[in-house]
């Protein structure tokens, strides 16, 4: 009786759920039942707010799942971008490249680069290809393309919007910031894209904790 | 295309339902139904379970775009529980190993530089806090909440134990003794692996408002991990004691409300939601804590009372608190928290209280109210009496006061007036997503306040705590805020060594200042020790109010120019900003000027938004108080 998109309908509209009302309706200081959580859980919660295992496909025309195959149990950094954009994206695509360089070999084995399109239309595997060869990208980045309302659903669960409505619409204004996680440990940060590329770097290091440096002395 | 709380796809009709919200919210009470039935009928006063009667009413909803990912939590009962006041922080007689001038770092300590402080102001008091998880009920209706907070050894709460000390040179607080403190600040919190979804355990310390060497701050590069420790000295001097006011300090730079947070850079919004802040009190022979000396100011802790406002989201399925992990525009809560608890009651006496009232955001505004829900037309009014912690030149009667994320303002309501009532603590201003307060009107003129923030209608707004005022009367000895006056403003006089100048801005959506971002490794201002800067903060972001907090040395407003006008206002019209401050409210298109004075200590700082989704996505930078000189940079 309870279906859940009625039960997600209500929450979304701030309304009391109806089962918990008749829970908590019932007595001074009776509590609604609520499932204990385990870090499994939590890492679930976390990957249906976020995570739409939506398919994709890279610069090499390889079908991908978003959430199966690119986040799950990696540490990655994800950005939007297109490829005749020419307002902030040649500079973060560039200092890209730099964090590439300083991260060595780790990217490819323990970090995972995704630059998703904007432009799907217009941004086909080819054309993505011929964007990363442009940029002498080495492996372990991806750049990546899909249906536009994939795409869409991704840009908005990741939270790469912006609050006013015509700004949100126009791809030129698009947002600059590169999200920056480690799945498995839920942990999820971002840094402007036009930050400098060594502290891009150092700070994509906060996620991966086996490597965590204590303390960091700085001049 | 339109999309609901899990990302499916929802008709535009639907979207439209979800927009119009607050539109319908104040039709209803447009409409005259703001009787408390009718409140607990809306949700207002949530009674636990019942249905609204009118679509889409939460505060959660009436965002214009929501995301795809906006929760909502489920239903909680308002003023069932009472007010928890938090402990005041228990020293221990000694540390081990004893705290030294070079880090310990043998002995597990990650501080970097020597204290600066330590010679001349020995530590007296010591504590040995471990920030640690633990559980906690933060409302009836919801499951135990796994948060972190602050353990002295004694108390283990969030927001932490109340640390209440007195000030360098004085005798006659409420502890009749000046104090020196030493914090050791222990890393004891679980592995990432169990973090339950957010929040790093990788902390640094800040005391916000602290005159502190730069090594004691809390900067936010100085985090350190999980089984180390870190020592804050804390002198608790006022400033100008090494420069202008050598031996003693100026009493008119006297601070009195401090908190302490996490600040580590990139996820001090996580950990602090997570619950890692709490209250510094300083006390001195004016402000003394005992309401039969000094200025009088009703007795710490009895009628003294700090409270920490934040605003939460709980999961709807789990009931666990919940972070929204990948917003970068400001995070807002549709549960309202006072101590850590879901909008709780607090029963007072017919008198005179302090109370201390703190937005620890992450990134709302409050303007908060005394409202009567039995008579909603009544103008009730209490008095200021402190900006950011700091003592006015004199109290100041007004009908509301607003504060940004980090601001402080310490109030006296005197309750006589209300004996035998229940009366609420309203937060009146209209916000609906991270941008800051609705604004209604970038105009204004004469002695209006411009950028003119929507004000909710008496009862329309978040009813935040109750108070339930006993009949019976009581002694007061506190004095009448009417007849009052505190410290002088310190002199603003004197030529800048220099004035610079720093652009908020948003560039794609990436947070910066002067074009740049947030680096720990680059020195963006150097400043000559114990000299005078003019700041002047710009605001380049359109609609976005942004709460900017400069560390080691309060400000003064010079001059707030507003958007319309052009006009500078010299002094700001707010007779409440007439103050010594730590936070400015930068209000869109605003331009303000500041005036500092940077004394006594040497070191890194940091200047940065404190709306701290901002904060955590670079809208920050790192400056010095250089013992080698200051540089002369106007656009650091």
């Amino acid at each position: 009786m309870h279906h859940p998109s009625r039960r997600n309908l209500l929450s979304l509209l701030g309304m009391a759920p109806v089962a918990g009302a008749a829970l908590s309706a019932n007595a001074a200081g009776a509590t609604q039942s609520f499932a204990p959580e385990t870090q499994a859980d939590a890492r679930e919660r976390v990957r249906q707010r976020y995570f739409p295992d939506v398919p994709l496909r890279t610069q090499d025309n390889k079908k991908v799942h978003f959430y199966e195959d690119l986040i799950k149990n990696k540490i990655v950094t994800i950005n939007f971008f297109y490829a005749k954009c020419e307002g902030v994206c040649p500079g973060i695509s560039a200092n890209l490249v730099r964090v590439q360089k300083l991260l060595g070999d780790r990217v490819g084995r323990e970090i995972f680069m995704y630059s998703i399109s904007l432009k799907p239309e217009e941004d086909t595997p080819a054309v993505l290809k011929e964007y990363a060869q442009s940029y002498h990208v080495r492996p372990g980045w991806k750049f990546l393309t899909g249906d536009p309302a994939d795409i869409e659903l991704l840009r908005r669960s990741l939270g790469f919007t912006n609050p006013d409505p015509k700004l949100d619409k126009d791809k030129s204004q698009h947002t600059g910031n590169i999200r920056y996680g480690n799945e498995p440990l839920m942990l999820w940060a971002a840094c402007p894209g036009l930050a400098h590329a060594e502290w891009i770097a150092e700070s994509i290091g906060w996620v991966d904790r086996s490597r965590v440096q204590n303390p960091v002395a700085r001049p | 295309m339109y999309f609901n709380v899990l990302g499916e796809k929802v008709s535009g009709a639907r979207y439209r339902e979800m927009a119009n919200a607050a539109k319908n919210r104040r039709e209803l009470i447009a409409a005259g139904l703001t009787s408390r039935r009718d409140l607990f009928k809306m949700g207002l006063l949530t009674a636990g379970g019942m249905l609204v009667p009118k679509l889409g009413l939460s505060a959660r909803a009436r965002s214009v775009i929501p995301a795809a990912n906006q929760l909502a939590s489920p239903a909680t009962r308002s003023f069932v529980q009472p007010l928890f006041i938090m402990p005041q922080a228990t020293p221990v007689p000694s540390l081990n190993p004893a705290p030294t001038i070079a880090p310990d770092t043998a002995a597990g300590e990650s501080r970097t530089r020597n204290h600066q402080g330590f010679a001349q102001f020995p530590p007296n008091r010591f504590f040995n806090v471990v920030q640690q998880a633990f559980q906690v009920s933060q409302s009836p209706d919801l499951p135990l909440q796994t948060i972190w907070g602050f353990n002295d050894g004694t108390n283990l709460c969030s927001p932490g134990p109340t640390y209440a000390s007195g000030y360098f040179g004085s005798s006659h607080n409420k502890f009749g003794r000046a104090h020196s403190n030493l914090v050791r600040n222990n890393n004891g919190l679980p592995t990432v692996q169990h973090n339950g979804g957010f929040g790093i355990p990788s902390v640094t310390t800040h005391l916000h408002n602290g005159h502190t060497p730069s090594e004691s701050d809390g900067f936010p590069c100085d985090f350190f991990e999980i089984g180390h420790f870190y020592d804050q000295h804390y002198p608790n001097v006022a400033a100008g004691i090494n420069s202008n006011f050598p031996g003693t300090g100026d009493i008119n730079e006297s601070l009195s409300t401090l908190w302490y947070h996490d600040h580590r850079v990139d996820f001090t919004s996580q950990n602090t939601y997570k619950g890692l802040l709490g209250y510094y009190l300083l006390f001195n022979d004016l402000d003394t804590g005992e309401e039969t000396t000094g200025f009088r100011l009703p007795s710490y802790p009895q009628f003294d009372i700090p409270l920490v406002f934040a605003d939460k989201v709980y999961d709807p399925k789990t009931g666990l608190l919940a972070f929204d992990l990948f917003n970068l525009d400001g995070i807002l809560g549709d549960k309202f928290l006072v101590n850590g608890r879901v909008q709780p009651f607090f029963e007072v006496q017919p008198r005179r209280y302090r109370f201390r009232l703190l937005d620890t955001g992450p990134s709302r505004f409050y303007e908060f109210f005394l409202t009567d829900l039995n008579n909603l037309s009544a103008t009730n009014q209490y008095w200021v009496i402190a900006n950011d912690g700091n003592l006015l030149p004199a109290p100041v009667k007004v009908t509301s006061v607003r504060i940004g994320v980090a601001e402080r303002v310490d109030i006296i309501i005197d309750f006589s007036a209300f004996a035998g009532k229940t009366i609420y603590l309203e937060n009146r201003l209209n916000q609906i997503n991270g941008q800051g307060p609705v604004i209604f009107s970038t105009s204004g003129t004469g002695a209006t306040e411009c950028n003119c923030p929507e004000i909710l209608p008496a009862g329309g707004g978040n009813l935040l705590m109750q108070f339930r005022v006993s009949g019976t009367s009581v002694a007061d000895n506190s004095a009448d805020p009417a007849t009052q006056t505190f410290y002088s403003l310190p002199s603003t006089a004197g030529t800048p060594a220099v004035v610079r100048t720093f652009k908020f801005d948003r560039l794609n959506g990436q947070w910066s200042i002067n074009g740049q971002f947030m680096d720990c490794n680059n020195i963006r201002v150097h400043v000559q020790p114990n000299s005078i800067e003019h700041w002047i903060l710009t605001n380049a972001t359109g609609d976005w109010t942004h709460p900017v907090h400069i560390h080691l040395e309060e400000h003064q407003i010079l001059t707030r120019t507003t958007p319309a006008t052009g006009s500078a206002r010299n002094p700001p019209t707010l007779a409440v900003e007439r103050s010594r401050k730590d936070v400015v409210q930068l209000h869109p298109n605003e331009r303000v000027e500041l005036f500092f004075r940077f004394r006594d200590w040497v070191g890194r700082y940091p200047l940065h938004c404190h709306n701290v989704v901002h904060e955590d996505h670079a809208m920050m930078l790192r400056w010095e108080v250089d013992p080698n000189g200051g540089d002369h940079v106007e656009v650091p």
